[in-house]
């Protein structure tokens, strides 16, 4: 599915990925901790194609193809899918229209014709319930006002209707209340196939208890340095990260 | 000539063509006295400072188009809103189309300024009202001393008018450069309401400068709401000069929509003499190429316990440029007055330039009143978010612009009026957005 070697990446002259290496298969879960500042959120935005970066080493590739070159809307029409950790507002534009307009344009970009209005309200129908989402939620503007919790409820909710090859959930679970986190984690449970992959990006152990991953990485200072099973999350939430950076450092 | 010289020599002309020996002349001569003596605004007017009329005054304009020109409803069918059953005043290079028109006298007048002006039963109605507003500057004075023609709309007392009213002014171009500039007068008596759409649409490439005044009254408890689209060709130009005296209890809205155009300039003028009044000011602005649009706004306020909102948004691309002048005046007397004003401005182009100037005169010492102005580009960490979700930029860029003119939509009252609206910003912005507009 997603293949990254030796990526190298800097924002403004700072590096801050440097030689950072993942294969990740369908169907397979993995999560990617680490410190503040080890690259997280940079890795999950360099994969989503976000042009502040400079990518100046390395290979990214989405089933056998590199994508580097593409942009971010033509990797999402291949599938890559980003939960983003602050989910912008757009006022103006209701939550229906804004992933009926995605959707669509997903759809045109393969060569497809729109989806017919009552497949689109069904199929929000189904996810929104997936969801425990209110109906009323659809008809607001994007983000606009949402509490911290209905943010990422949302992105989940539009991951649903995408039905995206890879998913990557930056730091999905701040914000989120016990309730919440355990439907959003339902949610992503219930999406996931032999055929579809999930990253998870996370500082805590809390969110891996409802959606198990299969690898845990560790993230540090622009590089994996560690890669276990989901025991190693429940390792680092006992001992902290520090025990990693000595281990690393020595 | 210079155009001042050929409109000054005009005159004795035009007075073969209406009655000098009534009142209603003695307001066009002194009009006429004012503005050989005023002359077109130049850039030495503060006023007019950002927007100069050079380069529309050098056309050869011809001032009185005399033929009767004719067109084809289905040749202008899209330049009505259509769908809906409205009145219509209709005018063809200056002239009263009766055929394009659907006027009324039944428990209203929708009907012709040259009647009014002529026919002695609306003789109170024109007595009380007309040029009682217009300012004395120049090209309002300019129109008074030419006024015959336009749209004359009285609504009586307590009726509810159950249609818009749709005011539309073509110009066909027979004549190389063609000079019009309509007169409306609109009273809206106690309680009524109404709802009026006017628009100013040239069908030719031809030069096109329309000086047009309209005077609205409305009365206590009364509702008036107007919208103005301006979506004209790229050699029409138009001075919009708009007065409107609301009364105790009344709700005023005027939108105003430009799109296009070569030189647009909206002076429009609220004066509030009465209390609990709402004045609604909107626009929205969407310009390019080398197209100017300048919003001056004037709201008065006189009397305590009012209120004015403000929202005018302008996007402007490639080379366009954009004015805003926002003057509230709030007297001493009108306390608890709550004005608001709002001017957001995005540039898509490095090219394009907006000058935007709010005004606020306060007398009063228990008022709110806010004013908020931004400029700016849109915002690249929304575009990225669009972009990821797999809508490509050029529809993104669309969908925040969209988004961002939004909120000046939703206060339209009419859906047909909403939906051509939405229907031209997509068209403007060029692309077929994903969902219904």
């Amino acid at each position: 599915m997603l293949k990254i070697n030796n990526l190298h990446a800097s924002i403004d002259d700072k590096s801050i990925l440097k030689g950072l290496n993942i294969e990740v298969k369908a169907g397979e879960v993995h999560a990617i901790m680490g410190p503040n500042g080890a690259g997280k959120s940079t890795l999950a935005n360099i994969v989503a194609g976000k042009e502040e970066y400079d990518v100046t080493e390395g290979v990214i590739e989405l089933n056998g193809e590199d994508i580097s070159e593409l942009a971010p809307e033509e990797r999402a029409h291949n599938g890559v899918f980003l939960s983003f950790q602050y989910p912008v507002e757009i006022p103006g534009v209701s939550v229906t229209n804004f992933i009926k307009t995605a959707i669509n344009e997903t759809r045109k970009a393969k060569g497809l014709e729109d989806m017919p209005a009552k497949d689109m309200l069904k199929m929000i129908r189904e996810k929104s319930e997936l969801l425990e989402i209110d109906r009323k939620f659809l008809s607001r503007s994007l983000n606009e006002g949402f509490s911290g919790g209905e943010k990422k409820r949302n992105e989940i909710f539009q991951m649903a209707m995408l039905e995206p090859k890879l998913a990557i959930l930056d730091e999905t679970d701040s914000g989120l209340d016990i309730d919440a986190l355990r439907i959003v984690a339902n949610g992503v449970n219930k999406l996931k196939s032999k055929d579809n992959a999930v990253i998870v990006i996370t500082h805590y152990q809390r969110l891996l208890e409802y959606i198990v991953p299969d690898f845990v990485h560790v993230l540090h200072d622009g590089k994996i340095v560690k890669t276990g099973d989901a025991s190693l999350a429940l390792e680092l939430e006992a001992k902290g990260y520090d025990w990693i950076k000595k281990e690393v450092n020595s | 000539m210079e155009l001042k010289e050929k409109i000054v020599s005009s005159y004795l002309a035009f007075e073969n063509d209406v009655d000098i020996n009534s009142e209603i002349h003695d307001i066009r001569t002194e009009a006429f006295h004012n503005f050989e003596k005023l002359g077109f605004p130049t850039k030495k007017l503060e006023a007019w400072k950002y927007t100069s009329l050079n380069s529309v005054l050098k056309n050869d304009f011809s001032i009185f188009p005399n033929k009767e020109n004719a067109i084809e409803f289905a040749d202008v069918k899209k330049y009505f809103i259509h769908d809906i059953d409205t009145y219509k005043v209709v005018f063809i290079d200056g002239k009263y189309s009766s055929f394009l028109s659907d006027t009324t006298h039944d428990g209203k007048d929708v009907c012709l300024m040259s009647s009014a002006l002529s026919k002695s039963k609306y003789k109170a109605v024109i007595e009380n009202y007309f040029n009682k507003i217009a300012k004395q500057d120049n090209l309002t004075s300019l129109n008074t001393a030419f006024a015959n023609e336009g749209a004359y709309i009285y609504i009586p007392k307590n009726v509810e008018v159950e249609k818009p009213i749709q005011i539309i002014n073509f110009t066909t171009g027979n004549d190389a450069a063609t000079m019009v500039q309509p007169r409306n007068l609109i009273v809206v008596e106690e309680n009524a309401h109404v709802q009026i759409i006017e628009r100013h649409q040239s069908l030719t490439e031809n030069a096109v400068l329309t000086n047009v005044v309209t005077e609205i009254f409305s009365a206590k408890n009364s509702t008036v709401d107007y919208y103005k689209i301006q979506n004209d060709k790229d050699n029409a130009s138009l001075v919009d000069n708009t007065y409107i005296e609301q009364k105790t209890n009344s709700v005023v809205s005027v939108h105003t929509f430009s799109f296009g155009g070569n030189i647009t300039r909206n002076n429009l003028n609220f004066y509030q003499r009465g209390e609990h009044i709402d004045s609604i000011l909107k626009g929205i602005t969407i310009i390019e190429g080398k197209q100017h649009v300048d919003h001056h706004t004037l709201v008065h306020h006189i009397e305590p316990n009012c209120e004015s909102h403000q929202d005018y948004k302008g996007i402007f691309d490639a080379r366009s440029t954009g004015v805003f002048n926002g003057k509230v005046i709030v007297d001493k007397e009108a306390q608890k007055t709550n004005a608001y004003q709002q001017n957001n401005n995005v540039l898509i182009s490095d090219k394009a330039t907006i000058n935007a100037k709010p005004q606020l005169e306060i007398f009063a010492d228990d008022v709110k009143c806010s004013h908020g102005c931004t400029i700016g580009q849109l915002d690249e960490d929304a575009l990225f978010y669009m972009q990821q979700r797999g809508i490509p930029k050029k529809e993104g860029k669309a969908l925040l612009m969209y988004a961002f003119a939004n909120t000046v939509l939703e206060s339209v009252k009419i859906p047909e009026v909403k939906q051509r609206i939405n229907k031209l910003i997509a068209t403007k912005l060029g692309v077929n957005i994903g969902f219904d507009l």
